[in-house]
């Protein structure tokens, strides 16, 4: 699967300036996105702040481990993802389709270990009334959780795409706009990762 | 240009790589149970870089209009700023 030297491409490109890659109604949609994440993230800070023992300590009970390895599995299918851009430009389909497919697996992995920190918390009799970090991290983590299976929902609509041969150069947009979209549940973790699982 | 706007093969490897070390890095501080200003200035900065690399190399915001990185990055720069408040806040005075 690795290719680090792609064949030109088939036809110029647009050298017109900068240029927005993606629809852009998803831009719009990100941004509010990254807007309801970002209430989130302040409310859990703030409620910290006043609750600051209780946190660290129900935090260190947290299985970091499989926060780290949620966080190299996103990063991957991201990485993933962006492979099968570079090779949608260049008209390489079935690579295209074989990263996406990678990308997928890479999510799928996630979700597969997000549902054993789950499980681990539930035999605990861990739920959102248990404790105010515990509400944080449950709603948290399981409202990025559904944007991860959603995120997994369009990869595989851009898989699909991806083996009709739907990708190309002037044909970029349906690629384009479903990877910003899982670039933008990678992101997000970035964030919600070290705050919820390490800083105290 | 298109082909500019994803990059290469090449540096998407190498940002993936180096994003994979500054994970490694997070979760080495988490586990040595690093606390503090320091550590909480350490991962933030970790946590940003890495943002900045997913916003401006795979979303492809370095070649996009420059309205759309100051909205991501300063989405970025808002919320770790929000956060550091709350956690001065609650610092032990």
């Amino acid at each position: 699967m690795e290719q680090d030297t792609l064949p030109a491409i088939a036809t110029p490109p647009d050298t017109t300036g900068p240029r927005l890659a993606g629809d852009l109604a998803i831009w719009f949609f990100i941004l509010a996105e990254l807007l309801a994440f970002g209430v989130f993230f302040a409310a859990y800070a703030f409620t910290r702040a006043n609750n600051i023992e209780l946190f660290d300590a129900e935090q260190a009970a947290l299985n970091r481990h499989a926060g780290a390895l949620n966080t190299v599995l996103l990063l991957t299918a991201s990485y993933f993802v962006v492979r099968a851009v570079q090779a949608a430009e260049h008209s390489l389909s079935q690579p295209c389709a074989r990263w996406l497919l990678a990308a997928i697996a890479c999510g799928a992995g996630f979700l597969v270990v997000k549902m054993f920190e789950y499980a681990a918390a539930f035999e605990h009799n861990i739920s959102l009334s248990s404790s105010p970090f515990h509400m944080f991290y449950l709603s948290l983590t399981f409202f990025h959780f559904m944007h991860v299976i959603l995120g997994m929902v369009i990869l595989v609509a851009m898989w699909n795409g991806a083996r009709q041969g739907r990708y190309r150069p002037g044909e970029m947009n349906g690629i384009e706009t479903g990877a910003a979209y899982w670039h933008m549940v990678d992101l997000v973790w970035l964030i919600l990762f070290p705050l919820v699982y390490v800083i105290h | 240009m298109s082909s500019d706007v994803h990059g290469t093969p090449r540096r998407a490897t190498l940002l993936w790589a180096t994003l994979i070390v500054a994970t490694l890095l997070t979760w080495g501080m988490g586990v040595l149970g690093a606390t503090g200003k320091g550590a909480i200035a350490a991962l933030a900065a970790i946590s940003f870089w890495k943002g900045a690399v997913i916003i401006l190399d795979f979303m492809a915001l370095r070649h996009a209009p420059a309205l759309w990185r100051m909205l991501t990055l300063g989405w970025m720069v808002l919320v770790w700023a929000v956060i550091a408040i709350a956690y001065i806040k609650g610092m032990p005075q």
